[in-house]
């Protein structure tokens, strides 16, 4: 499992450049590699802005039939989120933007999980699997 | 932090983005295209995003915002070259970048300004 931080802008972009690399490795088509990317982006923008930076750790997986997927694990130390179903809402956002992130970085995935403690902070983990 | 080059052709701004993007490098993007086009009086912006490999909520924002900033300065802007994957992505994200003009590349994206100004 690579681990890497995510404390600044440039920390987004290296954590998108890693995720399409075991995306790419995992046998992940073009448009679902983006997918996951994008997605990751988005995530990874998340623990910065919101959880005040984080970790993004990322891995190869193998399900039980035998595909190949990409598994990010990204948690931040921050303020966590006081109402999840509120969160993942389209349009709905605490800061100043779309309030797409969430949302949408769960539809771009096929799996994702949301966990989240006032004041501990919170955790996302996706899975994208091969087809 | 890198920069994206702005040129100036006739009375077009070109953008072409060749790096990956982070947020901050957005933002100064549309910093100084509003003051180019302040001092060049340009009246079409064309931005080309044929190396662009993603575009998520935040840089989609940020295109959609720079086409709104141009019309404030009487300019259009078009978007060229989105890939295929960036598209189909953009759409599931949810956002349409409503408002911004798009064409397949730089050649047609010209067009569409001289037909329209």
């Amino acid at each position: 499992m690579d681990e890497l931080p995510i404390q600044s802008g440039d920390d987004v972009v290296r954590v998108r450049q890693h995720v399409r690399v075991l995306a790419a490795q995992s046998g992940l088509s073009l448009v679902d590699q983006t997918k996951v990317v994008t997605a990751a982006s988005e995530l990874a923008r998340n623990a910065l802005v919101y959880g005040g930076g984080g970790t993004a750790r990322i891995e190869v997986v193998t399900s039980g039939t035998g595909k190949n997927g990409v598994r990010i694990d990204f948690t931040d130390d921050g303020p966590g989120i006081p109402d999840l179903d509120l969160a993942l809402t389209d349009g709905w956002t605490s800061g100043g933007g779309l309030g797409l992130g969430l949302s949408g970085a769960r539809r771009l995935v096929d799996e994702f999980e949301l966990t989240s403690k006032a004041g501990v902070g919170t955790s996302v983990v996706v899975v994208k699997w091969s087809r | 932090m890198e920069r994206v080059p702005i040129l100036k052709i006739g009375s077009t701004l070109f953008v072409s983005i060749q790096i990956d993007l982070q947020d901050e490098t957005v933002i100064r993007l549309q910093e100084d295209l509003a003051e180019e086009l302040v001092k060049t009086h340009a009246t079409g912006v064309i931005i080309d995003i044929t190396a662009v490999e993603i575009v998520d909520s935040f840089i989609g924002r940020m295109l959609t915002m720079i086409g709104s900033i141009s019309r404030l300065f009487d300019a259009e802007t078009v978007l060229v070259g989105m890939r295929p994957a960036v598209a189909i992505t953009l759409t599931e994200l949810g956002l349409s970048l409503r408002g911004v003009r798009t064409a397949l590349n730089a050649e047609k994206g010209l067009q569409l300004l001289n037909g329209s100004s």
